[in-house]
């Protein structure tokens, strides 16, 4: 696997939402990837960074656009040094929230993309990787 | 502050959507669009989204709560112009919106609206009616 580019970008408030959305569609456009995969790829970024904001008050998200076997993908990291999760598993059920949301934010962001990993470590913080290939797959 | 402009068309409201929506603006949206109904008895409310590029959960959770809370306001709500890219993003998200009335375009949510309560002043009518049977 080799990695194109690569760019970060500090989230401190919601109004950088909006802009990282931007970014990452950017990225998305200069791959090729279809209009309903980068609709998938900047909700489910759309998600992690709302978490990070909720929960971590923010932290950083760095893109890159990798490839792997010749097929060209997006790959985001979203690390930040909040309370970290106890429970991943029971965090990665559908309608399981700490917060006072719908509990979609995890495991719906996964049905999102291709590639899907999270570390946490309670007490330090929390590294979500995600990744989508252009054709989806 | 910024703010989405909400049209009186006459019993309803109407809502273009034109921007990305970041979390300030859609509650503040939420917020105008509750007083409105509220302030000119809007009997429907009609949100078009169809400029909108990406709804996450919190925009679907603002969108359904504008419909409930119409709801108890006597208002019903439809969503119009939903592309099809969002579309498919939110069910695999597993946000269905429900409660939500949709429709294809302004023109069709005009016609469901119309339809809601138009059905509803019928039955009032009919009560009239009968409570006049009732006075003859």
């Amino acid at each position: 696997m080799i990695v194109i580019s690569k760019d970060s970008m500090g989230i401190i408030r919601e109004q950088d939402v909006v802009p990282f959305r931007s970014r990452v569609k950017e990225y998305a456009t200069k791959i090729g990837m279809s209009l309903v995969n980068q609709t998938k790829l900047i909700t489910a970024a759309s998600e992690l960074v709302r978490n990070m904001l909720k929960y971590a008050n923010g932290g950083i998200v760095t893109l890159e656009i990798i490839s792997k076997n010749g097929i060209s993908g997006v790959r985001l990291t979203f690390e930040d040094k909040g309370p970290g999760i106890k429970d991943i598993q029971l965090a990665m059920k559908d309608g399981f929230s700490t917060g006072r949301s719908l509990g979609l934010g995890l495991p719906g962001t996964k049905r999102l993309v291709n590639e899907f990993d999270i570390k946490s470590v309670p007490g330090e913080g929390t590294t979500v990787t995600i990744t989508h290939w252009k054709n989806g797959r | 502050m910024d703010r989405i402009p909400i049209l009186k068309m006459g019993p309803f409201l109407l809502v273009t959507i034109q921007v990305d929506l970041y979390d300030r603006l859609a509650l503040n949206l939420e917020n105008d669009l509750i007083t409105m109904v509220s302030k000119t008895e809007a009997r429907g409310v009609l949100i078009d989204i169809s400029a909108v590029s990406i709804v996450d959960s919190f925009m679907g959770r603002i969108l359904g709560n504008i419909a409930s809370m119409s709801r108890i306001m006597d208002a019903e709500t439809v969503v119009v112009g939903m592309q099809p890219a969002v579309a498919i993003t939110l069910v695999e998200l597993g946000l269905t919106l429900q409660g939500v009335y949709t429709a294809l375009d302004v023109e069709k949510g005009m016609e469901l609206l119309q339809k809601k309560i138009g059905l509803n002043l019928l039955n009032n009518e009919e009560e009239e009616a009968d409570e006049d049977d009732r006075n003859l």
